[in-house]
């Protein structure tokens, strides 16, 4: 999709067309992380790392859709949904079906992490009761997968849009396309079999959706940065003043090559963690919470310096540099800041065994 | 005949490695930055570096990739790489491998005559030989093609006079690889020749610098008529850019050569995360958030920097980069290493502006801190190396030089290079 009509999708309820996402799904944007026996699957065996491919693909042109959720939701009900949830997998796969992920918790219970929302029996029903936020394709999901506590661990139902008692209050993004909404629910009911897999024993699944969502982040925000550096090159040679292009003065130069080498750190960081994630590596939790703490961080900076490079079009609507900021700030501070990110790793480091 | 597999080089390195050295914490061979041993303990350290390398090399693991007529064993950089996974952890001759073996002996294979390698490149091995790169001068840092050290032609001999400063362990060195002037009437880059000579004759002066911190193993060398026999010439005359051209890529390359022995995973002198930890657990603050906020951005640096290290070498191999992106490495390891010390002096606090005989891990974090910039200047600064990579690797326009196309002997200097 060229970035001039991406421009043009900011009135789009959805952040994207109607046939969009079933031509994404057809060309295999879902089915990935999805085992073969469900009908997706990766011929490579590393699934995260040709997910991460297309991630990229996606940062590069500020591409919209709902990525991150559908993947994260149909991986867990490949692993472990069952019965109904099953079709509603193969409806993601073909894109007739979209989901959203109910993570994320309103301030002052947004610590990474945080779960304050409830899911507990009531008879034959689960009810939900807690407000999530920032939910990401909410409005225009087809089921929500929420994440709750049930007793001392974590729960995942999932809960089909218009439930009786959710309410959606639709928010306004720092992302041109990407759509997010605040979700409150209040006594939710939904039968014992809309929970995905046991109740109570959820946390390590938990752990693994938020790192896939990491993941994908990272990858994406590596390709906006990709395209916000080459964007921001260009213009140092295209750009002249005082009688000679910008990128001769040397402040420029050595400004352009500190944006390279955070370019290469932050891709390498990024398939160091998702390439370690594949593995099933001992060092991957550690690898994902670099990637994402450097990404927000340098990411942001990098961004930054490029809308700095480029002078007052850097900060118009008319100029596509925003777009790739849009959504690199946005992925900073979804599932986790660079701050959170730091103190889990510093937390890992002072309590392993030896000096890190 | 056949090649010896990486997988039975690997089992024979890491048995000779459990049974022969001694494990050592991969964090305590911190070169030359800090102030932490005697001139007695750095003798001996340098003695044991010799028998080490002379161990390696008996027991056929040492000059992995050096052709086998030098002494080395002919093998590929896979066998280097493995015989450095095994070594993590241990003692590894770390004096013998820079400036010795990257750049001095990789200059030596590159541009030595066949006399000049079968000399000294298996001596180098054998551990018998320590050599000091004679580049910088008090007069030009970065701008080293500006050298002033002269050599003048006497027969079969050329006489060197000049200075040459910041040698690490020149004191305790063998062999010096040195640039030095033999035309003063063409420009600059074309005026220059490459020149070895033993360091401990008369005629060399090694004086030891004092750091700010009290290290004193950087050092100057005063030459006053050194005679060199022309056979001791590496590369033509008045072609030492040549040849220097090369020794700055090895330079640059350092502990990311293959054909250097060094533990994957050593921090080699620069700055780490362990650091932190320590001060952390030392203070009991290993459970304050605060605290592990910091011990996470230098745990994420890092990171950041082993995986960009393998990306860019892997780059280079490949062609995506070309070979001046070494240089990236180099800006980010600077610019992590200032960061990690001013992480470091923030979590020790107080501590590390004033500490007592009993401190630990705190107590260097104040002289860290206060060498902070040192490994962003030596090795080339980080201003050059963002001339590098915004000229050579992202092809922006050079920098206008006036220095190019004039005798050297026209192009100005300041007051302190007045000759």
């Amino acid at each position: 999709m060229p970035v001039a009509t991406i421009r043009g999708l900011r009135d789009e309820p959805a952040g994207y067309p109607d046939d969009y996402w079933t031509q994404a799904a057809g060309l295999g944007w879902t089915a990935l992380l999805v085992s073969d026996e469900h009908g997706g699957g990766s011929l490579s065996g590393a699934p995260l790392t040709d997910l991460s491919l297309i991630a990229y693909e996606i940062g590069l042109r500020a591409a919209p859709g709902p990525f991150v959720p559908v993947n994260v939701v149909a991986e867990t009900l490949s692993a472990e949904g069952s019965g109904s949830q099953l079709e509603l997998l193969d409806q993601l796969i073909h894109g007739t079906a979209t989901a959203a992920w109910a993570y994320q918790e309103p301030a002052p219970h947004d610590a990474l992490g945080s779960i304050e929302t409830t899911i507990r029996i009531e008879g034959d029903s689960l009810v939900i009761d807690g407000v999530k936020r920032p939910v990401e394709n909410a409005a225009h999901a087809t089921y929500l997968l929420v994440t709750g506590r049930a007793g001392s661990g974590l729960a995942q139902v999932l809960v089909p849009a218009g439930a009786e008692g959710m309410t959606i209050e639709e928010l306004t993004s720092a992302d041109l396309t990407r759509r997010f909404a605040s979700v409150r629910f209040d006594g939710v009911r939904v039968p014992l079999d809309a929970a995905v897999g046991d109740l109570g024993t959820a946390d390590e699944r938990v752990t693994r959706q938020l790192q896939v969502a990491l993941a994908m982040h990272a990858a994406e925000t590596v390709g906006a940065i990709h395209r916000a550096f080459e964007l921001t090159l260009g213009w140092t040679a295209d750009r002249y003043s005082f009688g000679r292009p910008i990128g001769s003065y040397q402040e420029i130069k050595h400004r352009m090559a500190d944006q390279v080498t955070w370019r290469e750190a932050a891709h390498a960081i990024t398939d160091a963690a998702i390439v370690a994630l594949d593995a099933g590596a001992p060092d991957a939790t550690e690898l994902i919470h670099a990637a994402s703490a450097f990404l927000g961080e340098y990411g942001g900076e990098l961004l930054q310096d490029c809308v700095q490079i480029h002078g007052g079009i850097g900060v118009t609507f008319e100029h596509d540099l925003h777009l790739f900021l849009r959504r690199v700030t946005v992925n900073r501070a979804t599932y986790g800041t660079p701050s959170e990110h730091y103190r889990k790793l510093g937390s890992l480091a002072t309590s392993a065994g030896s000096a890190a | 005949m056949s090649v010896e597999s990486v997988a039975d080089f690997r089992a024979r390195a890491r048995e000779f490695i459990r049974d022969n050295l001694k494990p050592i914490n991969p964090d305590s061979q911190f070169g030359t930055l800090r102030n932490d041993r005697t001139e007695q303990e750095e003798l001996a350290f340098v003695a044991r570096d010799r028998e080490v390398q002379r161990m390696l090399f008996d027991a056929k693991l040492a000059g992995v990739c050096f052709p086998k007529e030098y002494g080395g064993l002919g093998l590929t950089p896979a066998h280097q790489a493995a015989l450095n996974e095994e070594l993590f952890g241990f003692e590894y001759p770390q004096r013998i491998q820079a400036p010795t073996i990257a750049p001095c002996a990789s200059v030596l294979l590159d541009f030595g005559t066949e006399e000049q390698k079968q000399r000294h490149i298996p001596a180098i091995l054998r551990g018998e030989e320590i050599w000091m790169q004679l580049l910088s001068e008090p007069s030009s840092g970065s701008d080293v093609a500006s050298a002033l050290t002269s050599a003048v032609r006497e027969g079969d001999d050329w006489i060197l006079n000049g200075s040459k400063i910041w040698t690490t362990g020149a004191w305790w060195s063998d062999w010096g690889l040195c640039l030095a002037r033999t035309n003063w009437d063409v420009p600059k880059h074309r005026g220059l020749t490459v020149f070895m000579f033993p360091l401990k004759q008369e005629g060399v002066a090694v004086h030891r610098i004092e750091m700010l911190n009290g290290s004193k193993e950087f050092c100057q060398e005063f030459l006053t008529d050194v005679r060199v026999p022309d056979t001791d010439r590496v590369g033509e005359v008045d072609g030492g850019w040549t040849v220097g051209t090369r020794w700055m890529y090895h330079e640059r390359m350092l502990f990311s050569s293959p054909l250097v022995t060094t533990p994957k995973g050593n921090l080699n002198g620069a700055a780490g995360s362990g650091a932190l930890v320590a001060v952390a657990r030392e203070l009991g603050r290993d459970a304050d958030p605060i605290a592990h906020e910091l011990v996470g951005r230098a745990r994420t640096l890092e990171l950041t920097k082993q995986h960009l290290s393998s990306r860019i070498a892997e780059s280079m191999a490949s062609g995506r980069l070309n070979d001046q992106a070494a240089a990236i490495g180099r800006l980010f390891n600077g610019y992590t290493g200032q960061r990690i010390f001013t992480l470091e002096f923030d979590l020790a606090g107080a501590h590390g502006a004033a500490w007592g005989d009993n401190d630990g891990a705190s107590r260097v974090a104040g002289e860290d801190f206060l060498m902070r910039q040192a490994a962003s200047i030596g090795g080339g600064t980080l201003e050059m190396a963002r001339n590098v990579i915004s000229e050579r690797v992202l092809g922006m326009p050079r920098e206008k030089s006036i220095d190019k196309d004039v005798p050297f002997r026209d192009v100005p200097r300041g007051a302190t290079s007045q000759r």
